[in-house]
């Protein structure tokens, strides 16, 4: 089977985020002075072959792991569908 | 004087400098590329600073991939002396030769000038040269420069003497000011800023040379068949 992948890859709380800082800054002067909390990651999308769901997971798991996140400073969120 | 082998990325910038001010110090820098596989008869290893493999993903991310990788964490391993300068900093922490991560500046820009570092401890390739407490003038030049890691990597760091500078009045928010670390094996050293551009007074500092000095004069503890082992992580 083939599974569309969403890897979205984010800064752990606490890791500096200057591109998200700047776009908060950024908004009042649009008049969005009510936005807050801008954190700006990244979204990687690939597709996978797997036999079920639970490997297509895991083997996903382990490559944001090991490649597409850094775990000292970013976490992976895995959607699959 | 011994040889030092100049890895070049590509998108590896400070190549040339490295080997200049090795050079002027008496010693041969030899530049390396990437896709090679074997490091050569070389002394020791520099991975210079620069965006290798255009910082893609993130700092120091794909230059694991690079098949020098292979050799230079071998030779890590056997005891071989690495020195990872700036970018060359961030491939090691990526390639699991150094602990923690180069996150982005506390300051959000990034930073161009000289700061001061003391030294921490000399036992390492890139500070025997120097004395405890040293307090050297050289350039940082980076925007991923703030060092980060868990608690209990700190509480390592600090047990086993492995930071090996520091920043005397923090740039850029690094945890604990620090500038430079070592490995358990205390043979493979990352440091951000760039001893190559402060070798002589003429650069505005000639500070760099001691740091430079050091990793030239380090005997590889191969050619004594004797190495610490180099644990990952």
């Amino acid at each position: 089977m083939k599974f569309d992948v969403l890897v979205e890859v984010k800064l752990r709380p606490g890791i500096a985020d200057p591109a998200g800082a700047t776009i908060e800054r950024s908004l009042p002067a649009l008049g969005f002075s009510e936005v807050e909390g801008v954190r700006v990651g990244k979204a990687i999308r690939f597709t996978v072959e797997a036999a079920d769901e639970d490997s297509a997971r895991a083997r996903v798991d382990e490559l944001s792991r090991r490649f597409l996140a850094n775990p000292v400073i970013e976490d992976a969120v895995v959607t699959l569908s | 004087m011994s040889t030092v082998g100049v890895v070049v990325f590509p998108g590896s910038n400070c190549e040339h400098d490295v080997v200049e001010a090795l050079t002027a110090l008496g010693g041969r820098g030899e530049l390396l590329w990437h896709g090679d596989d074997h490091l050569g008869d070389v002394d020791s290893v520099v991975l210079p600073g620069g965006f290798a493999h255009g910082d893609y993903l993130r700092p120091g991310a794909i230059a694991r991939f690079s098949p020098i990788l292979g050799a230079v964490t071998e030779f890590a391993r056997s005891g071989g002396p690495v020195v990872g300068i700036c970018n060359g900093f961030q491939i090691l922490t990526e390639a699991g030769l150094l602990p923690g991560a180069l996150q982005k500046n506390r300051g959000l820009k990034f930073i161009c000038r000289d700061v001061s570092v003391r030294v921490e401890s000399r036992e390492s390739p890139l500070t025997s040269a120097s004395a405890v407490g040293d307090v050297l003038r050289v350039p940082i030049n980076h925007f991923e420069g703030n060092y980060t890691c868990s608690p209990e990597t700190l509480a390592e760091l600090r047990a086993e003497d492995r930071v090996v500078l520091r920043y005397v009045a923090n740039p850029n928010g690094s945890i604990d000011d620090i500038a430079g670390v070592c490995s358990a094996g205390r043979n493979v050293v990352g440091l951000m800023p760039h001893p190559e551009r402060a070798y002589d007074p003429l650069l505005g500092s000639g500070d760099g040379r001691l740091l430079l000095t050091s990793i030239l004069e380090t005997t590889p503890a191969k050619k004594h068949g004797v190495g610490p082992p180099v644990p990952a992580g």
